[in-house]
């Protein structure tokens, strides 16, 4: 059985994957993460989870496919309308 | 995606992952080289399994236990790589022993004194972390990301051999003989290790972006980084030919690449003895992972 170990290199950092291990049950799992994972006190915690457990979605399905850019920083450009802003209170080059 | 297409699309910089569709010869390539180098790691701890019991201090003893155990991990990390592309682990080892597969040169060759130890953790590694290093970039991702643990791990390796080579050094003149020595008996393994100067480009493993570096370009960066290193303790290599130009390449003899065929194809020095061990002790441990699997049932 196929298991993902996801690594957390220390307290608060974001879990990233690590790779997988082969092991038949959790028990042992555990212990092969903590050997090839863990045994240089390079982890803080690990995550181990059955292959089969993991649901990929990738793009281009992750994203929604309309144009949806007001939910990105894209979406918004603020340059030119605060020139034209700045222009009409007459700060234009204050700053 | 054709065969060129996905070429192209991986010398663009494009990564793959596991599930993704590639053509069966990249597929083929992989393996192949995984698959060695998952070897390699294996077969390169028996020559220093061979001194764990020999080791001088305690200290080094489980240091150099702490180096066999992480080259073991290496090659389990490796080979499931290799088992997520088709190839089970269990036919990886059968061919390993069988003969029909092969790892690295410099794993096939005697340990004769401590100073080897010391230079095979410090230049042995030093080769290897070249090559691997290289492969952080290689388009299979899966295979990329495990080389950063490895690459981490290795460069310990390094610092564990230098500082054995440094104790030898600072000591009596019989331990900086069994030094050179060692250093002597090395340097042409070491020379033939990164592969004969065929073109990258007529390399299948750089042209599908496996590899991502020339064999001529890592053995020039490991003269680079290492001849100084060699020369600053009063050391000597075994090549009169060896010298830098002021281009900044390197220049050497003639590595004997009749040596690296004759070694790899399994005619090494200790080849047949190497093998015969790893045949044996998969044999004699055959009970534990039915015991284990047994139990998982």
């Amino acid at each position: 059985m196929i298991w993902e170990i996801f690594r957390q290199e220390r307290e608060g950092l974001p879990f990233q994957h690590g790779g997988s291990l082969d092991a038949p049950n959790l028990a042992f799992a555990e212990a092969y993460a903590r050997e090839l994972y863990g045994r240089r006190d390079e982890s803080f915690a690990l995550w181990i989870v059955p292959r089969e457990a993991v649901d990929e979605v990738r793009d281009p399905y992750v994203a929604d496919v309309f144009d949806r850019d007001y939910r990105r920083v894209d979406g918004y450009s603020l340059k030119v309308k605060l020139k034209e802003a700045r222009e009409r209170a007459g700060t234009a080059g204050a700053g | 995606m054709n065969d060129t297409e996905f070429q192209a699309y991986v010398q663009e910089g494009g990564q793959v992952e596991t599930g993704d569709a590639m053509p069966d010869d990249y597929r083929k390539a992989l393996i192949k080289f995984i698959e060695m180098h998952g070897n390699s790691e294996l077969m390169g701890v028996l020559p220093e399994r061979e001194w764990i019991l020999r080791a001088p201090t305690l200290q080094r003893k489980l240091a150099l236990t702490a180096k066999v155990q992480d080259e073991v991990g290496h090659s389990q990390l490796i080979y499931r790589v290799v088992e997520d592309l088709g190839k089970p682990r269990e036919a990886c080892l059968d061919d390993l022993v069988a003969g029909k597969t092969k790892f690295h040169n410099v794993f096939h060759y005697p340990t004769k004194t401590w100073g080897d130890v010391a230079v095979i953790a410090w230049l042995v590694d030093a080769a290897a972390i070249i090559s691997q290093k290289a492969l952080l970039k290689c388009s299979y991702s899966p295979y990329a990301r495990i080389m950063k643990k490895i690459c981490w791990e290795e460069s310990f390796h390094i610092l564990h051999g230098r500082d054995c080579i440094l104790a030898l050094m600072t000591g009596t003149d019989e331990q900086r003989e069994l030094v050179q020595e060692a250093v002597t008996r090395w340097w042409g393994p070491l020379m033939q290790f990164h592969g004969n100067p065929i073109p990258a480009d007529d390399d299948p493993m750089y042209r599908w972006r496996i590899k991502s570096q020339a064999n001529e370009e890592a053995r020039q960066q490991f003269l680079d980084g290492y001849v100084p290193q060699i020369w600053e303790l009063g050391l000597t290599v075994p090549d009169p030919k060896l010298r830098k130009r002021d281009d900044g390449v390197w220049e050497y003899s003639e590595p004997d690449w009749d040596e690296l065929k004759h070694v790899v194809t399994g005619h090494g020095p200790k080849t047949k003895e190497r093998l015969g061990f790893r045949r044996w002790s998969r044999e004699e441990t055959v009970w534990v992972r039915n015991a284990v699997l047994a139990d998982a049932a």
